[in-house]
């Protein structure tokens, strides 16, 4: 599938700011089953973008803002294709051994109730892969996917498993957490899904930001987790950053106001149409 | 418990050489001269504002350490040996940090468990593959000493982060000076005022590029900050700008500082802030006193941060226990200086013994600092005992024992005479790019309470000047 | 020298000079209000007093209309409560905090006078004090400003350090002299048709009192107390400290010298020089002539604008 992804985010500050620091984490890399046809960044401002690769392998860029300013917008755009890999990641850049990922985090805490949780769906025989498919069965049952933004809350893995609703951010936060208590490597991944291009080219959608999990079994590697939708990774999807949460794969960081994001990934067959917007806003 | 050794008076009575001198003097000084000399040194200490915060206390900003005016004293043989276990101990600490980030050749070899890296809160992800300048990372550590009798000399703790204390060294030493000129004409002292000096020429061999005068500076989380009189101190000793977060940015991945003649580059930053605190961007994105985008420039080369950031992952007291197999990975070398022997209650044997031997044990939190949240046994009643038990039990991974030991006594002033303390002894070792550096002595404290262990000046630890005698 | 710290140094000085623009305020208030009343009409002191140190909004917020002002609230209000960013108190903790957070670039002596003089304060009790023990207040405050003037004054280096230290106390000191004209200005115009009653010497006298001039006054022009010469002491004659003209004097040399060791000038220089011309050029007669009020407006807004140049071009 050849998906085009657009990504606007806008970071608000103080009137009058300057020289605002910004990381934007916004350059998907190539690995099997996703490639990267073409990508750019534009910003609303003069800056020297230089690019580093983070501790996670993940392309980011860090730069100043000088202003005096009271925003700062930035655009990725690009095109991508991928193809279906039933879930199963290959030559994705990886930096750490697996069992990094079996640490916890803030938004990741295995806090009583999770891992009651997570010893609800603990398989009596040693196979990693039907404990990870349970996991994902169950918590697809227990909590069920909310509409909005991909971190619109309830966002850490305690608070979406008491709500029993939750963002995509959320679920994958929770399928981490509960996881990694299982003993099992598990990460949180950024990216993007895009509808099929309905074949009489209405109602498409547009495409969304969204957060999964990927976790580790041994003979297969890394393998995709979507709870929310109850599935493995496809080729309506294009993985941007990969992290142990969604503070790690953060779009954009800075120390400013509210941030506005919207996205729009569409199949490039689908015909042009206005993107509606997809909002968020973090505090 | 075994009787303490004391390091002036040995168990047949008579002196040991090194404390004839003092002895003789202290049984020469009247009583009331000493008192006198004692209130003078409150009076010099509150003046010039040498005073900490404990945490948790209220309306207690400003609190002066007490401080014993009977100086420690310790041979050059002695220093000699400690001064090369010491360098040897930071030398390991170094290469294991540097190899936990890069190549983990330690992890591989199993001579440290992977979950003793990787679930570290001390252990920081986002350092991974990152070459720091000069592949150095704690330029700064403060060796926790304690001795037994007079040959052994044990590591405690290594401090790994931002180690404090190093005012007092310096204040104590002036002090005394100023209080008893007398004594030091009888004895040959080594001097510890080039602390400084060695401190400056440490950081500036730091400095990430050769070709400019570098620039230093001190950042501290400001005047709230428990040790913020000894971070205006030290940037008052160096000549170098004591620096908040907001008085530096980053632009194209270079540290500025605003000053009034408009942007300066810093090269080499001598924090006193906790990692969590030092990048919104890439820590704890509510901290205001860091710098954003200093991460950034650090992962650029642009920058010296001492300590390297993340070399936590080398000081709790459960990596501690694998630091004489670290030191003999590494340098091929037995340790010099040996550890306390050490239980991990994470393994399920160690936990074992430990349960079954709480009473003569002294049990501390892994990551806990300033004798919080540890147990001695020997000093508990039963109730406490089993209260900590259940901690313990509840968490064995968090938790690590070791035999109580006999600390050594020094000679000390109470209210009625002198009498023997408990103490310790942190000497603070400098590794820059060009040598180690040491300066003779550190920071000796000392238990004020009749049979304490506890020596941190938040339970009410006092502190000593050391000498290492020169000849 | 890095921004902060000179801008420490910059607020330090002001708030020690605020306080003592208060204390001296509050001292003119409490002699007037038991001068027996031999001018009519409603004028209140104790409201002018409000006006003057220029917090009258927080006022009327916690304590209602300005002209039933109460003496025990005007003086809690201006001398000790927390909830004005401005009181002689919260002068007193701010200064403290700058002075510890820039300790290295302080003498010792004035740490001392900074931090003794917090530490007494904490002595004066937290009720409405009584007239003497609010006289002995206000003398402490005083004290203490000229304890630290003098100390900076004697021990100081003479850098960039004492230049903006000297800087903000004469910005604030103008400010203050502005403010003092600004709220009485009209018992100094020659017409007296326009407020209610007779206006005499004790509120020409007052004013003097309030910048510590009565006797200055009567040395510089050998005269009995008259209005327009009180103006012109306070505004043009360079011989008086507290005069608009003799701070643009010392402010304008300070901005110079931090100029030349920079070896770079800048619009603080430029405009401390203008006001600095405008001072020197004029006529007292010439000011009457073309508003009192007017002229005072303007030279308390563009007092301001220095303060912000300052602060864009060295203190951030």
């Amino acid at each position: 599938m050849r998906i085009r992804i657009r990504h606007e985010i806008t970071q608000r500050f103080e009137p009058g700011s300057r020289n605002m620091a910004v990381t934007v984490r916004l350059t998907p890399r190539s690995h099997e089953g996703q490639f990267i046809l073409r990508w750019a960044l534009d910003l609303n401002s003069d800056c020297r973008l230089a690019a580093q690769e983070d501790a996670f392998g993940n392309l980011c860029h860090t730069f100043s803002v000088d202003g005096p300013t009271d925003h700062l917008s930035v655009v990725a755009e690009g095109e991508v294709e991928t193809q279906d890999t039933t879930g199963i990641m290959h030559g994705t850049v990886e930096r750490f051994p697996p069992s990094l990922f079996l640490r916890q985090t803030d938004l990741t805490e295995a806090t009583p109730a999770v891992v009651a949780f997570a010893e609800s769906v603990k398989l009596t025989e040693d196979d990693p892969l039907g404990q990870l498919h349970a996991l994902m069965v169950a918590l697809h049952d227990k909590v069920e996917e909310q509409d909005g933004p991909a971190l619109g809350g309830p966002l850490t893995a305690n608070a979406a498993l008491q709500a029993g609703k939750a963002c995509s951010g959320g679920i994958a936060h929770l399928f981490t957490a509960a996881a990694r208590h299982l003993g099992l490597p598990a990460r949180h991944i950024s990216g993007y899904l895009a509808p099929d291009a309905p074949e009489d080219g209405e109602n498409a959608g547009v495409g969304t930001a969204r957060h999964w999990a990927e976790a580790y079994a041994p003979k297969f590697g890394w393998i995709s987790f979507d709870a929310g939708r109850n599935l493995c990774g496809t080729e309506h999807y294009v993985r941007l950053a990969v992290a142990l949460d969604a503070m790690g794969v953060a779009p954009l960081r800075s120390t400013g106001l509210e941030v506005e994001e919207a996205v729009s990934a569409l199949d490039s067959r689908a015909p042009q149409k206005v993107a509606q917007a997809q909002s968020q806003v973090q505090s | 418990m075994p009787h303490a050794f004391d390091e002036m008076s040995s168990a047949d009575g008579s002196v040991r050489p090194a404390y004839e001198t003092l002895q003789r003097w202290l049984a020469s000084v009247p009583q009331d001269v000493l008192d006198h000399r004692r209130k003078e040194a409150e009076f010099i200490f509150r003046r010039i504002g040498i005073t900490f915060a404990v945490y948790g206390e209220q309306n207690s900003q400003e609190r002066l350490i007490p401080f014993d005016m009977v100086p420690r004293i310790i041979t050059k043989d002695e220093w000699a040996t400690l001064s090369k276990g010491l360098e040897q101990r930071v030398k390991a600490l170094n290469m294991y940090i540097r190899d936990v980030y890069t190549k983990r050749e330690v992890l591989k070899a199993g001579v440290v468990p992977e979950n003793l890296v990787y679930q570290n809160p001390a252990f920081r992800p986002e350092m991974n593959g990152q070459r720091v300048p000069h592949d150095l990372y704690v330029h700064i550590a403060g060796i926790d000493i304690v001795r037994t009798d007079p040959d052994t000399f044990y590591v405690l703790e290594d401090n790994a982060r931002t180690p404090s204390g190093v005012s007092y060294m310096l204040e104590n030493r002036e002090i005394m000076l100023r209080l008893f000129p007398e004594l030091f004409s009888m004895h040959k002292v080594a001097p510890v005022d080039k602390y400084g000096d060695d401190l400056l020429a440490t950081l500036r061999s730091l400095a990430p590029h050769g070709g400019h005068e570098p620039n230093v500076a001190i950042l501290t989380p400001g005047i709230y900050n428990s040790a913020y009189y000894e971070h205006s101190f030290l940037a008052d000793k160096l000549g170098v700008d004591l620096v908040e977060g907001r008085d530096l940015f980053v632009k194209d991945d270079v540290v500025y500082m605003r000053t009034t003649e408009g942007p300066k580059r810093v090269d080499v930053i001598y924090r006193r802030l906790d990692d969590d605190f030092l990048d919104p961007l890439m820590f704890r994105r509510d901290s205001q006193l860091g710098v954003p985008g200093l991460m950034s420039a650090y992962r650029a080369g642009n920058v010296t941060l001492t300590n390297a950031v993340g070399t936590g992952v080398a000081d709790d007291k459960a990596v501690y226990s694998y630091m004489p197999d670290i030191i003999r990975f590494y340098l091929g070398e037995e340790p010099l200086l040996p550890n306390v022997p050490t239980w991990r209650c994470r393994e399920p044997d160690h936990l074992k013994y430990v349960l079954e031997h709480l009473p003569e044990l002294v049990v501390k939190e892994v990551h806990g600092s300033g004798g919080y949240g540890m147990l001695v046994g020997p000093a508990s009643d039963k109730a406490q005992i089993e209260k900590f038990r259940a901690k313990l039990v509840a968490d064995p991974a968090n938790f690590i024992a070791q035999p109580t030991l006999a600390l050594s006594t020094c000679p000390t002033m109470v209210e009625k005479g002198v009498a023997p303390r408990h103490v310790d002894l942190r000497p603070f070792i400098l590794s820059g790019s060009d040598k180690v550096r040491i300066v003779p002595g550190g920071l000796t404290r000392v238990a004020m309470k009749e049979g304490s262990l506890v020596v941190n000046s938040s339970q009410g630890g006092g502190t000593k000047d050391t000498w290492v005698l020169d000849a | 020298m890095l921004s902060r710290t000179a801008d420490n140094l910059y607020w330090l000085t002001r708030y020690v000079e605020r306080a003592d623009c208060l204390a001296r305020i509050l001292d003119v208030s409490q002699r007037l209000s038991y001068t027996p009343v031999t001018y009519g009409g409603s004028t209140n002191e104790w409201a002018s007093a409000v006006l003057t140190a220029g917090c009258e909004d927080e006022f009327i917020a916690r304590y209602g209309p300005l002209e039933d002002a109460k003496e025990e609230d005007v003086v809690s209000f201006l001398a000790f409560s927390p909830e004005n960013s401005s009181s002689i108190r919260n002068c007193f903790e701010v200064a403290r905090t700058n002075a510890r957070s820039v300790r290295t670039a302080l003498t010792s002596e004035m740490w001392d006078v900074i931090n003794s003089a917090w530490i007494e304060l904490q002595s004066f009790p937290n009720r409405a004090l009584t007239r003497d023990e609010l006289s002995r207040f206000l003398a402490f405050v005083k004290e203490t400003s000229l304890r630290f003037d003098g100390a900076t004054f004697r021990t100081m280096l003479r850098n960039d350090g004492y230049w903006f230290a000297r800087s903000g106390a004469q910005l604030e000191r103008a400010d203050n002299t502005a403010r003092i004209l600004d709220v009485k200005y009209h018992v100094l115009l020659p017409e007296k048709e326009h407020v209610g009653g007779p206006l005499d010497y004790f509120q020409w006298a007052s004013i003097l009192r309030s910048v510590s001039a009565l006797t200055a006054f009567h040395w510089v022009y050998r005269d009995s107390v008259k209005p327009w010469l009180v103006a012109d002491l306070l505004i043009l004659n360079r011989q008086m400290p507290r005069s608009l003209a003799a701070c643009y004097e010392q402010l304008a040399r300070n901005l110079d010298d931090i100029a030349s060791a920079y070896g770079r000038q800048g619009p603080s220089q430029r405009l401390a020089r203008s006001m600095q011309a405008r001072l020197t050029n004029r006529t007292i007669d010439d000011i009457f002539q073309h508003g009192l009020h007017e002229f005072i407006s303007e030279f308390i807004s563009d007092n301001n604008k220095l303060g912000a140049e300052i602060t864009e071009q060295y203190l951030t």
